[in-house]
């Protein structure tokens, strides 16, 4: 039941990026170009998942466990660092250059799209390389 | 400021986002987990092997076979690719690597966790938003209108 759950919710993920808009770099980029013409499109993607995802939150925190007796992984609240910040300036402009953020990428990989299939590729060795740079022993 | 009108969908984005915000209370409310793709994809190319893996792959299938559960009903909508290979990898590297270091992306802190109401990634969503801004703002009206 779990895994079909996790499918289902990968599809319909995946279904809701293409209807939103997501999977098109130069609508992205529109969204992102606020000091020229301003498409503010994903602005409502982002409301419109939130309001869903703000009563699940709220379900999510009153259990002890997921609704098919899974262990809930919800990360503790931490403070804001560096790694946080810098993380995150460097992943916008990788986002602002391409259009493209993860999931969009991954959807669009699935038509075979040659330019998507590298950008995965690269962002998986960019990923990669964190790995690599993580110490060994923690 | 201009508003793109002919661009602007407002209804079919707060359709998408609404299913995107379902999905993401799916695998929160029966699988226990964070619908973060970076998340979802870094954990899968971790080395640690205590990481499980299945719920992983087949999330990231749903994903890629989306497109294709699309054409079943419909066209898929168009898609223009502006960056050239070399700027895709270089794009693509630092979303890999700033999404590690982030812990989170565009779903994982943009739509995850501010539906928490975290404050980290209040945080780094401002953060990418506003990198992702002034990159867009270079490259279009300060690359490209110097005719570079």
């Amino acid at each position: 039941m779990q895994l079909l759950s996790a499918f289902a919710a990968g599809l319909v993920f995946g279904i809701g990026l293409i209807l939103a808009g997501m999977t098109d770099p130069a609508k992205v980029q529109g969204f992102l170009d606020v000091f020229g013409t301003w498409d503010p499109s994903l602005a409502l993607v982002m409301g419109g998942a939130i309001l869903v995802g703000l009563f699940a939150f709220a379900r999510a925190k009153r259990l002890r466990r997921s609704l098919l007796n899974a262990p809930l992984y919800i990360p503790e609240p931490r403070s804001v660092d560096k790694r946080l910040v810098l993380g995150s300036l460097t992943f916008g402009v990788g986002w602002g250059l391409g259009g493209f953020c993860p999931g969009p990428a991954l959807v669009w990989l699935g038509t075979g799209e040659a330019k998507t299939a590298v950008f995965v590729l690269a962002m998986i060795g960019g990923m990669a390389i964190f790995e690599l740079l993580q110490p060994r022993a923690r | 400021m201009i508003i793109d009108w002919p661009h602007f969908t407002p209804w079919a984005s707060l359709a998408g986002g609404v299913l995107i915000g379902i999905a993401a209370s799916m695998l929160l409310l029966f699988n226990g987990r964070i619908a973060g793709i970076s998340g979802v994809l870094g954990g899968l190319i971790a080395f640690r092997q205590d990481q499980p893996r299945l719920w992983r792959v087949l999330f990231l299938a749903g994903l890629l076979i989306a497109p294709l559960a699309w054409t079943m009903v419909g066209t898929l909508p168009a898609a223009t690719i502006s960056a050239d290979y070399v700027e895709l990898i270089f794009a693509g590297l630092l979303v890999g690597l700033g999404t590690r270091y982030g812990t989170g992306c565009t779903s994982g802190h943009g739509v995850c966790g501010l539906s928490s109401l975290s404050l980290r990634s209040l945080v780094a969503t401002l953060c990418f938003m506003g990198s992702g801004f002034a990159t867009v703002y270079v490259v279009r009206h300060v690359i490209q209108a110097s005719g570079g």
